[in-house]
């Protein structure tokens, strides 16, 4: 088994409480069904969309101000038996009913 | 998520507003329904991941606190009173703001503000549904199968009516509550109806809009200068009549007229409700349309079917709500009260003295209803003529599918 990470990207929010409620209800039962098969490591956690960025002549400033669609809205942590299998499990990310994207990217091991 | 959780964003989403335009006043109505927006968003990308918290009421009302802080933050050079709302932001625990007691009385304040005498009453309707239940605007318009630009403008126009009075109406002023009540009491009335009878296809619609005819109706009669014997009447309808929603509509979006009703399907607790509420509505010496058409649902309520129901006595009952409160849709039930106690006939005979009104020329049930009682008389094609000019007028295909087996009856 390899580890992958799920970067969420972009992703509006629905317009209407009932809408948001039904997101949520989505999410948990995506992220629960991940859990129930033994392929979620660590669920992970949503990311403040802005902090601050730190260049390389060590200036601090606010951001990333990227646009929406292509800010990392928050990331998982699954494991799977190859990229492709991790690619499925992310088909059935609720983000990607929403304008989102989910980004697979394989952990690369470090023991050599 | 079920059971308490039902509607949770939804109904959350009024309370909140409700009180930070308590604290902002009427004419930030706009800055109020920002900040609620922000919470939301933080709850449903926190949710996502961790899951709806034990206690999301307070996890929502700590981020909508923050979230008014951090506005205000942003407008305080803009604006000169910011200052003040902040420290009263700050300085109160969020527990105080948004307490249990406070709660009802935003709600209450919410919804006689939005009972403004100069809003028409649809436009009452709509702004306590998108303000107080949460409904977007365009959930409004679907539920009054309106266009949502038209819905839009309706309810901006409202909002700024509302803005402009720049008060939140004083729940703790007995004679203006007094003057005010009667119109919410409508408000609320309508807004049952518009759920009961309206025009959306979706079973869960009307369920819906009747759940929070009833939930907002509770809220009046917890408060000592609303829970007067016409709003315990109101209730009692509208527990009575909402009994009969699980059957009158199945699960399939199947519309059942009320012979036909599976009355095990109806719902007792509510009929029980409905039952108490009308014994405290038995109070005072004032009998509105309330108590009329709540002693009507009664009727039905106790027979134990179509047959033995009591048409007489409310073939009376309607009688007397036409003399108090004539409409077209009364006169309509009255006849068909009258046809079920002395035959089809008589209903007929009395369906011809309404049979030119305007009001009813939209209406596919008065075509329905003369259909059925041709019907029942033995005239088919006539009856089918009646049918089909009500099919032309059905509203949504659970309409048009009730209406289409009415014409096959013709045909048999």
């Amino acid at each position: 088994m390899n580890e992958y990470v799920f970067l969420y990207r972009g992703g509006n929010p629905p317009p209407s409480p009932e809408q948001m409620q039904q997101v949520v209800q989505k999410w948990t039962a995506w992220l629960k069904s991940l859990a129930d098969q033994g392929y979620l490591l660590d669920r992970g956690h949503p990311l403040e969309r802005s902090g601050k960025v730190i260049d390389g002549g060590k200036v601090i400033t606010d951001g990333p101000f990227a646009e929406a669609k292509d800010l990392v809205g928050g990331f998982s942590l699954v494991k799977a038996r190859d990229v492709s299998q991790a690619a499925q499990l992310a088909l059935g990310c609720p983000i990607l009913e929403r304008g989102g994207q989910v980004e697979v990217r394989p952990v690369m091991k470090l023991d050599v | 998520m079920s059971g308490d959780l039902e509607h949770l964003f939804r109904r959350e989403a009024g309370r909140i507003v409700a009180t930070l335009t308590r604290i902002f006043g009427m004419h930030n109505l706009a800055l109020a329904e920002d900040v609620v927006q922000e919470a939301f968003c933080r709850a449903l990308e926190v949710w996502k991941f961790g899951g709806v918290p034990q206690n999301p009421s307070a996890w929502l009302t700590v981020t909508a606190r923050n979230c008014a802080l951090d506005a205000l933050r942003r407008q305080r050079t803009a604006d000169s009173f910011a200052p003040q709302l902040s420290y009263a932001l700050e300085s109160a625990a969020a527990e105080e703001l948004f307490g249990p007691g406070e709660a009802r009385d935003d709600l209450l304040r919410m919804m006689f503000s939005c009972c403004h005498p100069r809003l028409s009453e649809t436009a009452q309707i709509a702004l306590i549904l998108h303000i107080l239940c949460g409904f977007s605007v365009e959930e409004v318009a679907s539920a009054f199968l309106q266009g949502a630009a038209a819905m839009e403008k309706r309810i901006t126009r409202a909002k700024k009516l509302l803005a402009d009075s720049r008060r939140l109406f004083d729940v703790s002023a007995p004679r203006e509550f007094v003057t005010r009540l009667p119109v919410v009491q409508s408000a609320l009335y309508l807004l049952f109806n518009e759920g009961y009878h309206g025009a959306s296809a979706d079973a869960a619609v009307h369920a819906e809009l009747c759940a929070e005819a009833m939930r907002l109706t509770a809220a009046l009669l917890e408060h000592p200068l609303g829970a007067t014997p016409t709003s315990y009447a109101l209730a009692a309808l509208m527990c009575l009549n909402a009994a009969r929603l699980p059957a009158r509509l199945d699960a399939a979006g199947d519309l059942h007229a009320l012979p036909d009703q599976d009355r095990a399907r109806w719902d007792q607790r509510r009929i029980a409700d409905g039952f108490r509420f009308l014994e405290l509505s038995a109070h005072g010496t004032e009998l509105s349309p309330y108590h009329i058409e709540a002693a009507i649902a009664a009727l039905h309520a106790r027979a134990p079917s179509a047959a033995g129901t009591d048409w007489a006595q409310i073939a009376a009952l309607y009688d007397t709500l036409i003399a108090i409160r004539p409409s077209p849709i009364v006169a309509l039930n009255r006849a068909i009260a009258i046809a079920e106690s002395e035959g089809p006939e008589r209903g007929l005979a009395e369906m011809g003295q309404i049979a030119g009104d305007e009001r009813l020329r939209g209406y596919p049930f008065h075509s329905a209803a003369l259909g059925e009682l041709e019907l029942r008389c033995g005239r088919r094609e006539r009856a089918s003529a009646h049918f089909r000019a009500a099919l032309s007028l059905a509203r949504n295909p659970t309409e048009q599918r009730f209406i289409t087996q009415r014409i096959q009856a013709c045909e048999r």
